[in-house]
């Protein structure tokens, strides 16, 4: 049977409405919250999300260190107000003591004084970087990667094993975007490779003719920083354009996501892409995770639901530590950032910032019993947000932007 | 119609939407995009007679019902065809680049840029050089002279919601290989849609294609030279025309 | 009349001692965004002029609010009235832009003029933080009294809300407020009684403006955050609905459709998953039975059910 949404809220529904006056803290059911997106253009990422976190419940026949578990989600639009809104409402209305999302870095921004204010335990999807960096947040902590996480060592990759020197980086123009990209040539340029051309287009944009019409040929490669849909449409394009025969795409960790995957065709066969997951992961928890999944919706988890997934594992295993009890905030963020977690993922564990520190994988599409699948060609093990810089000195500098660190081999 | 009909967008999206369905049975896009037009057609005139036809003269009314619609189709296509973006296949023979004095181009886009050539002839001879159009434009001039003329107007007025509706949803089959169908694709259609009418003037075929060639090419052009100035360059057209001439460029009245 | 206006009021102000917090900021919310509504029906239900840029006033308000605050830390004091009078003196430059048509023309160059400025806060990135949008924000503290409780600032947004909503009922019902009107039913008649319709309408144009203004005020001070979404079609149109759906032309009309608008995206969204396809079906049933908006319509109804029974 399968739990959904409709049916927590019915059975809390009348209770939430009831409870407009503060309860006290029980020995009885924790309450989690999810704060996605279900409307919108993120809504299939968020959908995902929702699955994911759904199956770990009934896997974990809704329990989680010896309490049962009401579960209460949000849907923010993609609209960072929304969220922030939404958050307010799961914190006041529904009780919630933990929440696992938001999606999307704008939202996380939002609500980050809030989750201050409410001291709320957040799990994060969203990769802001700078909320476990400059201005840690010491109630949020993140199981998925910030944004440049992936890139950088896909750089290294990039430079080292695939032996590229020329590269041109394309991303949305949103701050996801610029971070990726200025991490992924900071180490591809200290590597010895030069970056010779980047380019952002607005994230909404219908079509990247002008785009591909002005892109450099005499490149080894081209960096694709896009999330959601836009990856894969540059990539038709490219192909459209005769494109793809002359310069290799790599993709960041969204770009051909397995979500997006499943609607492309022999034009991805072979990209290398790196991600901090893959539904090919041989570990235990990911086959478990990746059969049981297809089984009930059909297709392989990507990104979004593996974020999930992800955090339920942490969420689990930490109050395990801590003998269940959720409410003790401290204790909770403590354990987190002291242990170590097996997740679909591989091991984890977590920065003193709150951020992740797990294996980074290259990926190259292929086709796999008539689909197409990341198969894992390399993986990277503990790679944190600094990648191998030093984090006082990475610290020192800002935040990655589409300014910082200086592109200073682009060609005209 | 001088209806203001912001349903549009969205039923670009459900014919893209639609003929991805209908291409999993029948991979042809062609017959696709005559299936998704005939179908959001039917809906048009649906919408059309059942609500709007009410609604007379109550612009702020229409906007409201159309904006209400587009909602509607908008979330119903999120519940049938999901969040994730579909691709519609090009056709196999155009999925080739094609040379032209130098320059490589998708053999696709081509094929669409002849279309829409061709659909504008098609409509400019409907509208100018047949009785039908004639009684069209009748209709719309003078309603009442016209009805008393016994020209049907209001069956009229179905008859272009309907064809308009057509060329929505087989454009959003047309456009498939280019855009895709995802969420979202009615917001994003619709403003372009709203400035290349506006520009061109309000009840003009001619203005119709005018407005979006220039607006095509200014916005290229102007990614391509000025990136950080998109939006401006998109609305900046628009923006100086109407300022300068409310009518539009060819438009018969000020909107 | 008065008998239920204060009889509002008074229920108004006795909310948060019987609800819980979450509902008392959801009535703020309420309040912010009829302040909102109220500006552009100003310009469309008393001057006859649909805009669709209104976000803009908004946006441009609660980014420098917030610019003001983090470049260079001034108070709320000196805060407010800078970032009312810039967007004012903004309003004042697209009024003459967009007044040069009516309609649909002045439709669509609002609506130009608006994403322009929503595309210019994604890319100014080094002023406005792009897509990460501006946080950390802080409410003011007017008299030391501190807005950070649900409560407290209810009541600081209540008190903004009824001034800004009075203000804007005075200048409808007074002698300038009825040459607006008289502008739109008739302006080829108001000409030539001697009336320049123009400047009647570019000073509605910036008043209506300034509301706008007061309300993007309200929304940064109440999300502590600022993000160009804000200052999208999307969130235009939605203030448009709101006075359309409530009824243009009436006072009441937009505080409903406010109401309507933010409670079903709100509350609703919380127990019907697809609460966008339920607003589109409520902006539905609106034209089809009141289509001139709910308070006329529901004024309407019950006068039919009165003489009825």
């Amino acid at each position: 049977m399968r739990f959904t949404r409709r049916k927590f809220m019915q059975a809390t529904g009348a209770a939430a409405a009831a409870s407009a006056f503060p309860s006290f803290a029980q020995a009885g059911p924790m309450r989690l919250g999810l704060m996605t997106v279900k409307t919108g253009p993120l809504a299939s990422g968020g959908i995902d999300m929702e699955r994911a976190l759904v199956q770990y419940l009934k896997e974990a026949k809704n329990t989680i260190a010896g309490r049962k578990v009401e579960l209460f989600v949000g849907d923010s639009g993609g609209v960072p107000a929304q969220s922030r809104t939404k958050t307010q409402e799961l914190v006041e209305r529904d009780r919630i003591q933990v929440m696992i999302g938001p999606l999307d870095t704008a939202s996380a921004l939002a609500t980050d004084d809030y989750i201050r204010q409410a001291q709320l335990l957040t799990l994060s999807v969203a990769a802001a970087e700078d909320m476990t960096q400059r201005k840690p947040n010491p109630w949020f902590t993140r199981g998925t990667s910030t944004s440049s996480q992936c890139a950088m060592p896909l750089a290294d990759y990039c430079a080292k094993t695939l032996k590229m020197k020329r590269m041109v980086v394309i991303a949305d123009d949103i701050a996801y975007g610029h971070e990726m990209c200025a991490g992924f040539h900071r180490v591809f340029e200290d590597a010895g490779g030069k970056v010779v051309q980047r380019m952002f287009p607005p994230l909404t944009v219908p079509d990247y003719g002008t785009y591909l019409a002005q892109l450099k040929t005499n490149v080894d490669g081209i960096f694709l920083g896009f999330a959601g849909s836009n990856g894969f449409r540059y990539l038709r394009q490219m192909n459209e354009y005769g494109l793809l025969k002359k310069v290799t795409p790599v993709g960041g960790m969204t770009a051909l996501d397995e979500a997006v995957l499943r609607n492309m065709g022999d034009e991805a066969l072979g990209i290398v892409t790196s991600c901090w997951y893959s539904a090919e992961i041989e570990n235990a928890i990911n086959k478990r995770f990746v059969a049981n999944f297809r089984v009930d919706n059909g297709y392989d988890p990507g990104f979004y639901a593996a974020a999930t997934y992800t955090e339920a594992a942490v969420l689990d295993q930490t109050l395990q530590k801590i003998g269940g009890r959720i409410e003790d905030k401290q204790a909770f963020m403590k354990a987190v950032r002291s242990g170590t977690f097996d997740t679909c993922r591989g091991p984890v564990r977590f920065d003193q910032y709150g951020n992740v520190v797990g294996n980074i994988y290259i990926r190259k599409v292929e086709r796999k019993d008539g689909r197409l699948v990341n198969r894992v060609i390399h993986t990277y093990p503990n790679v944190s947000q600094f990648w191998t810089y030093k984090p006082e000195e990475f610290l020192k500098n800002p935040v990655y932007s589409r300014d910082f660190p200086p592109y200073k081999n682009l060609e005209s | 119609m001088r209806i203001a009909n912001l349903t549009h967008g969205a039923l670009f999206m459900l014919g893209a939407y639609l003929g991805v369905s209908v291409m999993r049975y029948v991979p042809n896009l062609w017959l696709a995009a005559l299936a998704a037009g005939l179908a959001v057609a039917v809906f048009g005139a649906l919408l059309e007679r059942l609500v709007l036809r009410k609604l007379g003269g109550n612009v702020l009314g229409q906007v409201l019902v159309t904006l209400g619609v587009s909602f509607i189709i908008a979330d119903a296509c999120l519940l049938v065809w999901g969040g994730d973006p579909i691709p519609i296949q090009t056709p196999a023979l155009l999925q080739r680049p094609v040379q032209i004095a130098g320059f490589v181009f998708p053999a696709y886009r081509l094929a669409v840029v002849a279309i829409a050539v061709v659909v504008a002839l098609v409509l400019f001879l409907l509208m100018e050089k047949t009785r039908l159009g004639a009684m069209i434009r009748a209709g719309v001039d003078d309603p009442q002279m016209a009805g008393a003329v016994g020209i049907p107007v209001s069956r009229l007025f179905t008859t272009v919601f309907f064809l308009g509706a057509a060329l929505a949803g087989a454009g959003g089959v047309i456009g498939g290989p280019i855009m895709s169908a995802y969420p979202g694709l009615d917001a994003d259609m619709l403003p372009l849609a709203l400035i290349v009418v506006i520009l061109g003037g309000v009840g003009s075929l001619l203005g119709a294609f005018a407005g979006a060639f220039i607006t095509g090419f200014v916005y290229t052009f102007g990614v391509a030279l000025l990136p950080d100035l998109a939006y401006v360059i998109l609305f900046l057209p628009m923006i100086l025309v109407i300022a300068f001439r409310p009518r539009g460029l060819f438009g018969k009245f000020a909107a | 009349m008065k008998l239920r206006v204060f009889g509002t009021l008074a229920l108004l102000a006795v909310l948060p001692l019987g609800v819980g917090e979450y509902y008392v900021n959801l009535a703020s919310q309420v309040f912010i965004f009829a302040v909102f509504a109220a500006s552009i029906n100003l310009l469309l239900g008393y001057g006859g002029l649909p805009t669709l840029g209104h976000a803009a006033y908004l946006g441009v308000a609660a980014y420098l609010s917030a610019l003001l605050q983090i470049k260079l830390g001034l108070s709320h004091w000196a805060i407010a009235p800078l970032a009312l009078i810039g967007t004012t003196v903004m309003a004042c430059g697209f009024g003459l832009i967009a007044l040069r048509a009516t309609g649909l023309g002045f439709l669509m160059l609002t609506l130009a003029l608006s994403q322009v400025l929503w595309g210019t806060a994604y890319r100014w990135v080094s002023m406005t933080d792009g897509d990460n949008g501006l946080r950390g924000l802080a409410r003011p503290a007017p008299f030391g009294i501190n807005l950070d409780g649900a409560p407290a600032f209810y009541y600081f947004t209540l008190l903004v809300a009824v001034f800004a909503i009075w203000m804007m009922a005075r200048f409808v019902s007074s002698p300038f407020g009825a040459t607006l009107q008289g502008a739109r039913d008739q302006p080829r008649r108001m000409s030539a009684l001697g009336y320049h319709v123009w400047l009647i309408r570019w000073v509605a144009f910036v008043y209506s403006a300034f509301w706008g203004a007061v309300s993007g005020l309200l929304f940064v001070y109440y999300h502590k955050y600022i993000h160009p979404v804000s200052l999208s079609l999307a969130n235009s149109a939605e203030g448009l609905l709101a006075v359309i759906a409530g009824g243009s032309g009436t006072l009441a009309g937009p505080i409903v459709g406010a109401a309507i608008v933010l409670l079903l995206k709100n509350w609703a969204s919380a127990y019907i998953e697809r609460w966008n396809m339920l607003l589109g079906f409520v902006f539905v049933f609106i034209v089809v039975f009141m289509p001139e908006g709910v308070v006329p319509g529901v004024k309407r109804l019950w006068k039919r059910y009165i003489s009825r029974a």
